[in-house]
């Protein structure tokens, strides 16, 4: 028996969320004036869990590193949010959201996490639009939808390449109306650096004020960690430059266990790397696969031309070409998941076919969808016989329409003019799945201490499905938090306001000043980013889109020496009372040299392959699937939850089988 | 490509600040703006000396967290880019630039090229956004059809991301641009319309207390906008307000 208690309700999967509603505890109005939660976070799922706590009373108190709560990273997703309107009439449902999202994640996720996903995901577009969200309208005035990655209907929900920034900015407005209420107290320019219990209970944090090096101490009834994502584990993503692990990794090094560090998203369509010089990398939307057609050259002298500079891609004849998703998966095509398209990409790569300098680069290309548009708009306009040119530039118009500032923005980037020829795409890490476990309650196993968003493990399973991290963050923070965390803090009527002048804080915050000393006080050889720069290598060539025992073990002592050489010779000018970003930035890649070590460690334990995780022993050998990734459900049907024990080599594995009731496991075809 | 940066140095808000002159080597035209700053940095770091602290997150033009006045232009010389996505091939092989901080009374400097836009978000705290309650008892998305047009203006208005450039472009120090496109993005909305009247008096209000100067329609606001946020928002404020002082 696994000490693990999903704590998931009884009842048939379709009612376990009502029912759970139905039976939890309330606190009532009054009682809610005298409780105090702490978000840190301001993204979708903290921003959106923020406004509704405090919208029904609760005293919140909000932090972030960035100079506002509108800067949140959430704010550059761009193609969309899923939600199972059945708008188009294509046959969506809930249960068929529920399941894509399932399958989509290899059937490692909770059942019942996600069929409440899928449930509440039609109230997310409802509330939006409320709020003033602008999504994309028909011409009739009703909201349009598009397609994504693994599914087979238009279920994704957007506001052209924006639809990130739009939704944070609808729930930075709800944060606003409750600030002028008084009922948030926004931290901004503000880090955890370490979550502080009492009783066994979170009670509190320890933050730092950026701008004058402050230590703080807060304290609430609850914490929510809504921090996101470990992309940057491998310093070059598509995560923000401050975007870190810490507030979760300070919360598992107090007792949070650590699920899954190994399911890594590496998204396919982003731009190359260009250089050394290089700070973080750009993703171009998944929804342009909806219209981009994704190739190599069939021969690997035209892909050695393209290379040198000899030959252009426009230059190639369609025979001449590999459109390889199409010819792998013919029922998905360029819409297959993100882990099955990022692996095709660099098969085709390894294998020679790359088309840039580095030979890391394929083809994303829209001459097709260019001509078929400009067609189609000729024949709406009544345009008789259309020159190729008029073709040409209706076809450019409705793509520029569709994806104007995608473009424009890889036109910035490589300076490459992307209507006139294809882009360049290759694979780049983007988000994690794995994250804090969390209960059915989205509750740590740290009484009191919750996590909500990319921040917790609990519903993408081992890949998530495109458009489907904006969809978890606002379901948690509007709809699932506000009513899970009743539940607890329903307990709490009676405790009072939360001392800070105790031993509790003055040890945490005793802790917190002793690491800053140490990092300010090492040798000083190197910077930071040389550090982050260094662990970023090894996880990409070692922990990467494709693993293997050797590399992994040897990823786990080289990243052991290397946080050795780091807490020695690391280098940080300035000092700590005061702005200091160095330090900042160490901290953070202090905490990243102990998560990748688990990381590797996670993914050496897991000996099959499912979604992001693709181990090179674990492969099919034959039939249809062949060279496809294999899946054991038999040994490795469960979640990995990590017990921080010092140093991470020592950290202690719990399981939690994973029961499916609902869905039969398959072999995740899409071909 | 070899550079002459002269970059404004200050302690924190209270210390007087100066221009510093650096050099950096080997700058690629791959490189962002802000990557070249890294490269000064780094080297700084080496001898000991603090890095130049500035204000950036996302590097990929949607956070607003950027900014920079850059030879006397916000955001640098490339039009319709934040400084993370400005390239240094919109330079030369022995180029001098100024790197200075957004400047306005509104907008006091942390440290460095890094200034303190909270005034931003007690303008939007003032009236910036619509007072539905968020747990999630609304209509149904399709039950309020939005003209297409309206829908994407309101969209057009909404994508600003509150960088504070055109506080730095113009003459006046003036936010007009920013609070006038959140004024837009609601005035275009049926879910607007409610609380129309005391949005615009509230934020207009706001602004004006957090010492931002008044507008003279000289559209340098718009140039500079890495985002193409266009004059018509102001235009669109200024009615919207005359509009709901008649109200009372």
């Amino acid at each position: 028996m696994s000490i693990l208690d999903a704590k998931i309700p009884e009842g048939p999967l379709a009612d376990k969320w009502t029912n759970h509603k139905n039976k939890i505890d309330l606190v009532n109005p009054a009682n809610k004036r005298n409780i105090d939660i702490i978000v840190v976070g301001t993204g979708l799922a903290g921003g959106s869990a923020a406004a509704t706590l405090a919208e029904l009373g609760y005293n919140v108190k909000t932090f972030c590193y960035q100079d506002s709560p509108r800067r949140a990273h959430s704010i550059a997703a761009q193609g969309g949010i899923n939600a199972a309107k059945n708008y188009q009439g294509d046959g969506d449902s809930s249960y068929r959201l529920f399941y894509d999202t399932v399958k989509g994640g290899d059937y490692r996720s909770r059942e019942a996490n996600v069929h409440r996903l899928a449930e509440v995901s039609t109230n997310i577009i409802d509330q939006c639009v409320a709020q003033g969200v602008p999504f994309a309208r028909e011409y009739g005035g009703l909201l349009d939808n598009r397609s994504f990655g693994g599914v087979l209907v238009s279920r994704t929900f957007y506001a052209k390449g924006q639809t990130g920034q739009q939704l944070l900015l609808g729930a930075y407005s709800a944060m606003n109306r409750q600030i002028k209420r008084g009922k948030i107290q926004a931290f901004n320019r503000h880090e955890m650096l370490d979550l502080v219990k009492v009783d066994g209970k979170a009670r509190g944090i320890i933050a730092r004020n950026l701008v004058t090096g402050e230590i703080e101490r807060h304290s609430a009834h609850a914490v929510v960690l809504a921090t996101g994502g470990y992309g940057n584990v491998f310093f070059l993503s598509t995560n923000a430059m401050g975007s870190n692990v810490m507030a979760s990794w300070r919360a598992h090094r107090r007792g949070a266990f650590f699920s899954n560090p190994c399911y890594t998203q590496i998204h396919p369509t982003c731009i190359p790397v260009s250089g050394d010089h290089q700070s973080k990398l750009t993703l171009m939307s998944e929804s342009l696969r909806n219209d981009g057609r994704i190739w190599v050259p069939k021969r690997i002298e035209d892909a050695e031309a393209i290379r040198s500079g000899k030959l252009k891609p426009t230059q190639l004849a369609e025979a001449e070409r590999d459109y390889y998703l199409e010819r792998r998966y013919p029922a998905f095509g360029n819409l297959v998941p993100r882990d099955v398209a990022s692996r095709a990409a660099k098969e085709r790569c390894d294998a020679g076919f790359g088309v840039n300098k580095t030979g890391e680069a394929v083809y994303l290309d829209f001459a097709a969808a260019i001509q078929r548009y400009g067609k189609e708009k000729a024949l709406t306009s009544g345009i008789e016989n259309p020159s190729p040119a008029k073709i040409l530039e209706l076809g450019e118009a409705v793509i520029e329409n569709k994806y104007g500032n995608l473009f424009q923005m890889y036109e910035k980037i490589v300076d490459e003019n992307p209507y006139k020829t294809p882009m360049m795409i290759y694979p780049a890490v983007h988000y994690t799945m794995g994250g804090l476990w969390v209960d059915y309650n989205l509750q740590t196993t740290i009484p009191g201490c919750y996590a909500a968003g990319e921040a917790n493990f609990s519903d993408h399973g081992a890949n998530r499905l495109g458009a489907s991290a904006l969809m978890q963050g606002l379901a948690d923070g509007y709809f699932v938090l506000p009513y899970t965390i009743g539940d607890y803090l329903s307990s709490d009527i009676r405790t009072g306001k939360i001392p800070t002048d105790t031993a509790e804080f003055d040890e945490a915050e005793k802790e917190v000043k002793d690491r800053i000393e140490k990092l300010m006080g090492a040798a000083g050889q190197h910077s930071v980013d040389y550090y982050h720069k260094k662990l970023g290598k090894i996880m990409w060539e070692k922990c990467g889109m494709s693993r293997n025992e050797k590399g992994l073990k040897e990823a786990i002592e080289d990243i052991e020496a290397l946080r050795a050489d780091f807490w020695a010779n690391v280098k940080i000018p300035g000092s700590a009372s005061g702005m200091n970003p160095e330090l900042e930035k160490a901290g953070r890649v202090a905490d990243f040299l102990e998560l990748g070590e688990l990381f590797a460690k996670d993914a050496l334990q897991r000996k099959e392959s499912c979604g992001g995780h693709f181990r090179e022993e674990s492969v099919e050998q034959d039939g249809e699937q062949k060279g496809e990734a294999l899946r054991d459900d038999v040994n490795f049907k469960y979640v990995s939850a990590w017990e921080y024990k010092g140093e991470p080599k020592n950290a202690e594995l719990h399981k939690e089988d994973l029961v499916f009731d609902n869905i039969e496991l398959k072999t995740r075809s899409y071909k | 490509m070899n550079l002459t940066l002269k970059i404004w140095r200050q302690q924190d808000a209270t210390a007087t600040g100066k221009i510093v002159d650096y050099r950096v080597t080997g700058i690629e035209g791959d490189m962002s703006f802000l990557e070249m700053l890294d490269v000064l940095n780094e080297q700084l770091i080496h001898k000991g000396e603090e890095p130049v602290v500035f204000d950036h997150d996302c590097r990929e033009g949607i956070c607003g967290m950027c900014s920079l006045q850059i030879n006397g232009e916000p955001h640098g010389p490339d039009r319709g880019v934040t400084t993370c996505q400005l390239h240094m091939r919109k330079f030369k092989d022995g180029d001098t630039i100024y790197i200075e901080p957004f400047r306005a009374k509104a907008f006091p400097v942390v440290k460095d090229l890094m200034v303190d836009r909270s005034a931003f978000d007690r303008i939007q705290h003032a009236g910036g956004y619509v007072s539905v309650n968020t747990s999630g008892n609304t209509i149904d998305a399709n039950a309020i059809p939005i003209n297409k047009d309206d829908a994407d203006d309101a969209f057009a208005a909404a994508t600003c991301i509150g960088c504070g450039a055109c506080v730095a472009a113009c003459k006046n120090a003036s936010a007009m641009l920013f609070t006038s496109a959140k004024v837009s993005q609601y005035a275009l909305l049926p879910q607007g319309q409610v609380e129309a009247t005391d949005r615009v008096l509230a934020m207009v209000n706001q602004m004006d207390e957090e010492g931002f100067g008044n507008c003279t329609n000289t559209g340098a606001c718009e140039i500079e906008c890495p985002k193409g946020i266009s004059l018509e928002n102001i235009a669109r404020m200024n009615r919207e307000y005359l509009k709901a002082s008649a109200k009372g």
